[in-house]
């Protein structure tokens, strides 16, 4: 059969043969942590310590009362430094508690009920108090998304196993690593929700992770695996959901909007990790890689780890360093710096060489037609920035600026080298603001 | 690994490229073109060279110059010019007196191009101006004498379309079917790059595989003629083989610049394309309708940009 996809998009180079195959890595405690109090989408937190505490693992040390947040928690265990605003990887800077390890890791866990008593319920308290957000870009937090309102049931679960960003390979290891709590997970959420049917979306290229949880999951009636085509983007929530159930999201909707959740692989193997073990989310997988690193790995890290750290983990750089990129080459942030801290939606670091960070010189656009091929929103990102470039916003709007996933796939093929993103971003901006007076 | 050391480029994502630079876009368009002009040193020999030299010259050096003059930065090595004049020569008769391709090219650049505001900018294709300002201009060096530059047979030397024209008047009889191979293989008769439409279609296929081209439009342009001709009496076949047809159809219609930018607008214009040839073909007093079919609907692109747009995702077909 052939793989389910969407329509547009593009075929990308994988690039991930340096770390595919290499098994997740625990490392040495770093010096110090720093935990940004803002990891997620919504309402900051509130410290909880202060300077000179002692704070175990998996200590509480920041929270808020607003529902649309998470709490966040100590990673390692040790005195509290300082709480002070620090580098962040969105090139802000965020208030964060700075911890110092005694290696001792000593160790809280939240408390557990037995399995067989588990409730929709409990499970979203748990999950909440554990502090899990969507691993991936999107860091929502998950105990909201987990609550679907009654008028609009969810009858679907996804896990998005397509990890479509190239060089990156946290996911792909993570489902071979941890396939059980994997699928524990996708049950969780489907008790949680009281949905019918789960399903894995996992890219052809991974032809091993889809193996393993076929064979693991062959007499589960209501879950299904199904291969997806390698085509970017397809871990987009709205393109798995269109490739694997057929259905779209409407321009101004969210899944929830046509009875699906969408989970990532790292968010549902935390989930079972909180809600069987009392696990809080204070470390997380990612791939530190990219031709500009000597030694690509895929690491088990704590939560606040610093760039710097990681990097000579890996065996330092490779030659001279011109980007480093928090997320993937795709949609990710290049830094500043290399004292920015590992968050929890962190998926990778990348490290590109001197003569792969080049600055883009745009031309004039020759109406080539590509970025309208690709663009898997259907968009006409040509006009779009044509609008930008001439302080039409309102015309952006209506050209559909605002549908933009930032995916980056225009931007990648335009022969004029236009800086799509910065336009678009630019244009959301002035939009959302309008929006919110 | 002091941070001072390091010198970091900040920039908004992607942060990879798998891009085609124009050069290398106009590198495979010229390598498309190159079987056809080939073909046409073979039949024509030195005339085609010098014509084909004289018109790629000209085109670069009014580039150039103009963006000199304006301090613009001068973009002669990204291609374009070339291709401009290389299309330009191929649809002049191999005859024509030495100053016609040097004028075209010119015209080409300078009209057709740069007054627009250069690459990306013009509405026109500069080729196709440069040829319908030249056929208005100076008819008699355009049509006439392209055939003395060759002894061949009365029949192979007149215009096949010019033939087809008066076969339709009533002016005598002849089997059109004859003309099919002669087209497909030979045709000495007319412009440089119409010698052969095999040799067309080969160059087509390249840019075809390449998706350098968008198949719409050479298949929206042929498609219709190939329906349009036998609802009219017209032999399809033949209309397809003969004249620029195929030379228009996958090189001159699918200038990026001058044609819409989706899939669906691309397909419609080709089909434009194609009934205007035909209609001017069988109702108007010109042989061919190929230059200024394009032209029409290279006036029409911005309106077909602005209506057929793809359905947007997540956005009902109603509304
Ligand atoms: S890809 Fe770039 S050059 Fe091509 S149409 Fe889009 S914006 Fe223009
Ligand atoms: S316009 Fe937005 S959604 Fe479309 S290709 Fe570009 S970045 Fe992706």
């Amino acid at each position: 059969m052939r793989p389910r996809t969407f329509e547009r998009g593009i075929y990308l180079l994988g690039r991930k043969e340096a770390t595919q195959n290499k098994p997740i890595e625990d490392i040495p405690l770093p010096p110090e942590v720093v935990i940004p109090l803002h990891q997620h989408v919504g309402a900051p937190c509130d410290p909880l310590v202060q300077k000179g505490n002692r704070v175990l693992v998996g200590q509480k040390i920041g929270d808020t009362d607003t529902f649309i947040s998470a709490p966040i928690h100590a990673s390692v265990s040790g005195e509290v430094k300082a709480i002070e605003p620090h580098p962040y990887f969105m090139g802000t800077e965020v208030l964060s508690v700075v911890v110092v390890p005694d290696g001792e890791q000593e160790e809280v866990r939240l408390e557990v009920p037995d399995q067989d008593k588990l409730t929709p319920d409990r499970v979203r308290s748990i999950v909440r108090e554990a502090g899990i957000v969507g691993l991936s870009g999107t860091v929502f937090p998950t105990h909201v998304k987990l609550l679907p309102p009654k008028e609009r049931p969810i009858d679907s679960v996804i896990i998005n196993g397509c990890e479509c960003e190239p060089y990156l390979t946290g996911d792909y290891r993570s489902m071979l690593e941890s396939t059980e709590s994997l699928i524990v997970g996708l049950k969780i959420i489907l008790m949680t929700v009281g949905a019918k049917k789960g399903y894995f979306g996992i890219g052809v290229d991974k032809a091993e992770a889809i193996k393993r949880i076929e064979d693991l999951t062959a007499r589960e009636q209501n879950i299904e695996v199904v291969p997806l085509d390698t085509k970017y983007p397809q871990g987009s929530e709205r393109h798995l959901i269109k490739a694997i159930l057929g259905r779209e999201v409407p321009r101004d909707g969210v899944p929830m909007d046509i009875g699906v959740l969408v989970q990532n692989v790292a968010t549902t193997i935390a989930i079972t990790q909180a809600v069987r073990e009392g696990k809080p989310l204070m470390e997380r997988v990612l791939t530190v890689t990219g031709p500009g690193i000597k030694n690509p790995k895929n690491l088990r890290v704590k939560i606040g780890t610093v760039a710097r750290y990681l990097i000579e983990r890996c065996g330092g750089f490779e030659g001279e360093p011109g980007k480093i990129i928090f997320g993937g080459v795709m949609r990710g942030e290049a830094q500043f710096s290399l004292d920015v801290p590992v968050v929890k939606g962190s998926q990778g670091i990348v490290v590109l060489p001197k003569e792969m960070a080049e600055i883009s010189s745009p031309r004039p656009c020759i109406r080539c037609g590509r970025c309208v091929k690709v663009c898997p929103m259907s968009l006409i990102p040509a006009f779009i920035v044509t609008y930008v470039m001439e302080d039409k916003i309102d015309e952006a709007n209506a050209a559909g600026v605002l549908e933009c996933i930032e995916c980056g796939a225009c931007g990648l093929i335009c022969p004029a080298e236009i800086p799509f993103i910065q336009y678009i971003r630019f244009a959301k901006n002035i939009l959302l603001k309008e929006r919110k007076t | 690994m002091a941070p001072e050391e390091l010198e970091l480029v900040v920039s908004v994502p992607p942060h990879i490229r798998e891009r085609e630079e124009v050069f290398q876009i106009m590198f495979w368009v010229i390598l498309g073109l190159l079987p056809a002009t080939l073909g046409g040193i073979y039949f024509f020999h030195f005339y085609a060279i010098k014509v084909i030299v004289l018109s790629i010259l000209a085109a670069v050096a009014t580039e150039a110059l103009f963006q000199k003059a304006r301090r613009l930065p001068v973009t002669i090595n990204d291609g374009s010019a070339i291709v401009t004049g290389l299309l330009l020569a191929l649809c002049l008769p191999p005859k024509v007196p030495w100053w016609i391709p040097v004028v075209g090219g010119f015209i080409a650049i300078f009209l057709g191009k740069q007054i627009f505001g250069g690459l990306g900018y013009n509405i026109f294709n500069p080729a196709l101006v440069a040829r319908a300002v030249l056929l208005l201009s100076w008819a008699e060096h355009m049509t006439k004498d392209w055939y003395t530059a060759l002894k061949v047979d009365a029949i192979a030397r007149a215009s096949p379309l010019f033939l087809a024209k008066q076969v339709k008047m009533g002016l005598f009889q002849l089997d059109l079917t004859r003309f099919y191979k002669i087209c497909l293989f030979g045709n000495p008769s007319g412009c440089i790059g119409e010698v052969s439409v095999l040799l067309l279609l080969i160059g087509g296929g390249i840019l075809l595989w390449r998706e350098i081209i968008d198949w719409r439009i050479p298949a929206g342009f042929i498609g219709s003629v190939a329906v349009l001709c036998p609802l009219l009496g017209m032999d399809p076949i033949f209309h397809v083989l003969a004249g620029g047809l195929i030379l228009g159809a996958f090189f001159m219609a699918t200038d990026y610049v001058t044609s819409p930018i989706t899939p669906n607008g691309r397909l419609l214009f080709g089909i434009g394309c194609g009934v205007i040839t035909i209609l001017l073909r069988s109702y108007s007093i010109l042989l061919e309708g190929v230059t200024y079919a394009i032209l029409f609907m290279n006036a029409c692109t911005p309106l077909i940009d602005k209506y057929i747009q793809p359905r947007r995702f997540g956005v009902s077909k109603g509304k």
